[in-house]
């Protein structure tokens, strides 16, 4: 730790001939109401470098990078850029000052080209074409530069998410960022398409620029970063430079105790079938099959991943096996029941058929943020008698079961009354876990469960998810990470374009092979 | 929807602000005032006693508070489910509708005990009636609920002008009103019931509806935050796509919420028809639906601020009214000017103060004990 914050305090103290550190905070703090998300945050990023910022969910990296890029204003402390000490109060201060970012989600107009994307809010004069011909120009120069390519005229909502990514670097360093935000900018990614991200960022590096990288994924942070931040609940425990340390420190220091490498897992005998699955089809609202002719079984005590690219019918098939899309085409069929096109059922009852469902989506699926916590913790299984006192809810009941549910699964901060939204991610993804799997269901369905989720968690999350198993529920994983899959599953799905392309049981799989399958590159094989 | 105001602890969100809000407005309508050559702290002093000052003004701006309340409430109940009900006014009128013909119907032949609990169901069908239509609109066919009730406004004024002149008018009569209801067919006024229980209060339209408003308060915020079904609308009001996960039926909801504050809306009927005129007749809604937008706004859509907008509505109404015949210079469109005045910086205007709010309390805050952010 002293290496890292003496080469700090060197580059503080620089001789007038080199240049001022790219960005510099001091003391930044800031709440949001009871939860404070940064303390006194101080940290400097030279010029240059590709910079990591690590952390637990909630440690409050994104808060910090919200603030840097003008979201959120800090309470108290100062940002310094290029040696200037700046006050960002908007997105656009922060531009003006050099500052670009990457949001975990795309903020595209999905109608618009690539071009169109990149201009936007960059326009001048009173007509478009000026500023198409300069902006053309300026994505020649931009790719050749950076051997960063992409297709102008291509509209955004036809493009694979990783060319997406790409669309959000060019729109930032055309409007001339100097420093560029990426959050968590891997967890959407295949193995390739992460390969060729960090080819960008190295050459965004040659050419001067400096990378600020939050992620979650230490491997990347060794790989391709030269200095690391790490952050525990809300402040800054540790730089680095990345040589002089190593995966298992670093580790180390945001979980603040040693954690376990390997999942133990034991070898259970598969029990009868929980869930079916025959000739599934889902369309779109353009009748196009999200889902293809999908067919394949879940015993209990088996964990089922499904590997793919994201956007491959994944979600739909989520959905649609927990009731929230409706079947167009065949049937699925659990405790005993069978739901087609004419016999559909509902989420409601597929809970009361003991089927529990972890979204892809926490916020947009899995809780209200304007709710509580501990309204949010009784989503979907609020109509239960045990949280009703006649016509009016039982609050008290509620609130110990939120409680429980809190200290089961070290929610953080444990309050059943704060806000849904204030909570950070892992800890929202940790209370919607501790409420699907309190039911002790028959079938688990859940999609990313580690998304943005910190080391500490996620091998709670997995310890958990294989416990359940043990105990006889069949689950169906989806997740992006292929680590996870492998780490997970008994057998493993690959989906492409809504269709099942090949099914191998994990011991078989590896990364590289899962890759090629997912990007439908190798002959289709099937192991059935 | 007000990221804004997040980071204030609510008693400055929905206590101070708002006060400030209010005083903005009479800031710049004393600046008009003054204009036209008037006091405008004579003005205010008008307008405060002619609203509160004596028992009758009293009796009056509670009068139009219950009024106020009701429509308030629809609104409110709406607006949580993500509805924004704008057919108040015809749901009033509906209301109304259904109060006058039971009392019309049964007059003669029940007592008041069974004409009250009567007329208050009919009340309620008839608005809920008149809101199911576009809520099943909105809900199945996906017609836009704003522009639906707005039409259904205009659908009940055509409805009532029908009714009023060809088929209710008291035979051998000019103006457009029905017989009056006997005596079983109205409601007490509030300083009858006073006077029975040995306090007396001067005369106004007060009448007991008002208890029925404040009961509807606490049911409505129980209903919303307390029960399974407030529960639901919440969350298809905040994040539908949760709520279907949740196994809610969005369409359910919107036609049940949409009952309620259609409902609540023809209460207004009551306080109007078997209330104060005790017969039927045209244009009792006098706005009170629109109104109610701007109240719910207001009070935050909370039952105790929808109450203490209406209140506020209500002393604007009297006070305003006293205020142009006591003032002869300013007229009743300047009255009109200073309401509207209120309604823009509480409603449309409500959050611009708050991040200056923000910054002054960001400010004085770190001088408190930490303790002051509670734990």
């Amino acid at each position: 730790m002293s290496t890292g914050d003496d080469r700090l305090t060197n580059d503080r103290a620089a001789v007038p001939s080199s240049p001022p550190p790219a960005i510099e905070l001091h003391g930044i703090s800031k709440s949001f109401g009871p939860v404070q998300a940064n303390q006194n945050v101080s940290m400097t990023i030279a010029a240059g470098d590709i910079h990591g910022i690590v952390g637990e969910n909630g440690a409050g990296k994104s808060t910090l990078m919200s603030i840097l890029y003008g979201f959120y204003e800090a309470d108290q402390g100062e940002i310094r850029v290029a040696g200037q000490s700046v006050n960002i109060a908007s997105p656009d201060k922060a531009i003006a000052a050099g500052i670009g970012m990457v949001h975990q989600h795309f903020m595209l107009v999905d109608t618009f080209t690539v071009l169109e994307n990149v201009m936007m809010g960059a326009e001048s004069g009173v007509l478009l074409s000026g500023s198409i011909t300069a902006a053309r120009s300026e994505l020649k120069r931009l790719e050749a530069e950076y051997d960063l390519y992409v297709d102008p005229k291509a509209v955004i909502e036809d493009l694979p998410v990783g060319e997406l990514q790409r669309v959000e670097i060019l729109k930032a360093l055309y409007r001339g960022a100097k420093v560029l935000i990426l959050d968590e900018p891997t967890g959407v990614l295949t193995p390739q398409e992460t390969e060729q991200l960090f080819r960008i960022l190295k050459a965004l590096k040659a050419q001067g620029g400096t990378v600020i990288l939050i992620t979650h994924k230490l491997r990347e942070i060794m790989a391709i970063t030269d200095t690391v931040t790490v952050m525990r609940h809300g402040k800054v425990v540790a730089s680095k430079t990345t040589a002089e340390t190593s995966e298992a420190e670093l580790a180390e220091l945001m979980v603040g105790r040693k954690i376990r490498a390997e999942l133990q897992r034991t070898e259970v005998a598969a029990g009868a079938v929980a869930l079916r699955v025959g000739h599934l089809t889902v369309r779109d609202a353009y009748q196009v099959p999200r889902v293809d002719d999908v067919s394949f079984e879940i015993r209990a005590h088996e964990i089922v991943g499904v590997a793919g690219v994201s956007g491959n019918g994944q979600s739909e098939l989520l959905e649609a096996l927990s009731g929230i899309l409706p079947v167009d085409d065949g049937l699925f069929e659990i405790g005993g029941r069978r739901i087609t096109p004419n016999a559909p059922c509902d989420p409601a009852q597929l809970r009361a058929l003991h089927l529990a469902h972890v979204p892809e989506d926490r916020q947009r699926l899995g809780m209200v943020g304007e709710f509580s916590a501990r309204e949010s913790a009784i989503l979907g299984y609020h109509n239960d008698p045990l949280y009703q006192a006649g016509f009016m809810f039982n609050q008290v009941a509620i609130k110990a079961k939120c409680a429980d549910l809190m200290t089961q699964f070290d929610v953080r901060p444990p309050l059943p009354e704060a806000l849904s939204a204030n909570l950070s991610g892992g800890n929202q993804q940790k209370l919607i876990l501790a409420r699907e799997l309190n039911r002790a269901p028959d079938v688990l369905l859940v999609g990313q469960p580690t998304r943005g989720v910190d080391i500490g968690a996620i091998e709670f999350i997995h310890r958990q998810l294989i416990e359940l198993r043990d105990r006889g529920c069949a689950i169906l994983l989806v997740s992006v990470e292929l680590e996870e899959i492998m780490a997970l599953s008994d057998r493993i799905l690959v989906m492409f374009e809504g269709r099942i392309v090949a099914e191998l049981p994990a011991a078989d799989a590896d990364e590289r092979s899962l890759g090629l399958l997912m990007a439908n590159a190798a002959p289709v094989e099937t192991a059935h | 929807m007000n990221t804004d105001s997040r980071s204030l602890p609510r008693w400055i969100d929905i206590g101070l602000i708002p006060v400030i809000n209010i005083a903005l407005a009479l800031i710049v309508s004393g600046l008009i005032i003054t204009v036209i050559g008037e006091d405008p702290l004579v003005a205010v002093t008008v307008m405060v006693k002619g609203a509160l000052g004596y028992q009758e003004g009293i009796g009056y701006t509670l009068y139009y508070a219950t009024n106020f309340i009701f429509t308030g409430l629809a609104v409110a109940v709406a607006f949580h489910a993500g509805l924004f009900n704008i057919g108040g006014e015809g749901q009033a009128y509906m209301g109304g509708l259904g109060v006058g013909l039971v009392m019309l119907g049964f007059d003669a032949a029940l007592p008041i005990a069974l004409l009250l609990p009567l007329g208050l169901l009919a009340s309620a069908i008839f608005g809920a009636a008149w809101a199911a239509v576009p809520a099943y609109l909105q809900a199945y066919r996906g017609s836009h609920i704003v522009i639906t009730t707005i039409m259904f406004n205009f659908i009940a004024a055509a409805l009532m002008v029908y009714l009023m002149v060809n088929v209710l008018i008291q035979p051998g009569q000019m103006s457009p009103q029905s017989r009056e209801f006997s005596m079983s067919g109205h409601l007490p006024f509030m300083h009858e019931a006073l006077a029975w229980i040995g306090i007396p209060f001067a005369r106004s339209p007060l009448n007991v509806s008002i208890v029925w408003a404040l009961l509807c308060c606490l049911g409505l915020g129980a209903y919303i935050w307390r029960t399974r079904w407030g529960y639901e609308l919440r969350a298809v009001g905040h994040n539908e796509r949760a709520a279907v996960y949740a196994g809610v039926n969005p369409r359910r909801v919107i036609v049940v919420t949409m009952c309620i504050s259609g409902g609540l809306a023809g209460f207004v009927g009551l306080n109007e028809v078997m209330g104060v005129h005790h017969r039927l007749l045209l244009d009792f809604t006098a706005g009170y639906g629109f109104t109610g937008i701007a109240v719910s706004l207001m009070g935050r859509n909370h039952p105790i601020g929808v109450v203490l907008a209406s209140l506020l509505f209500g002393v604007l109404y009297q006070g305003g009214a006293e205020l142009a015949f006591e003032v002869p210079a300013i007229t009743r469109e300047m009255v009109v000017t200073i309401q509207g005045l209120v309604i823009l910086f509480s409603g449309a205007l409500a959050y611009m103060t708050a991040p200056w709010v923000e910054r002054v309390y960001h400010a004085v805050k770190p001088r408190r004990a930490p303790a002051a952010s509670e734990a």
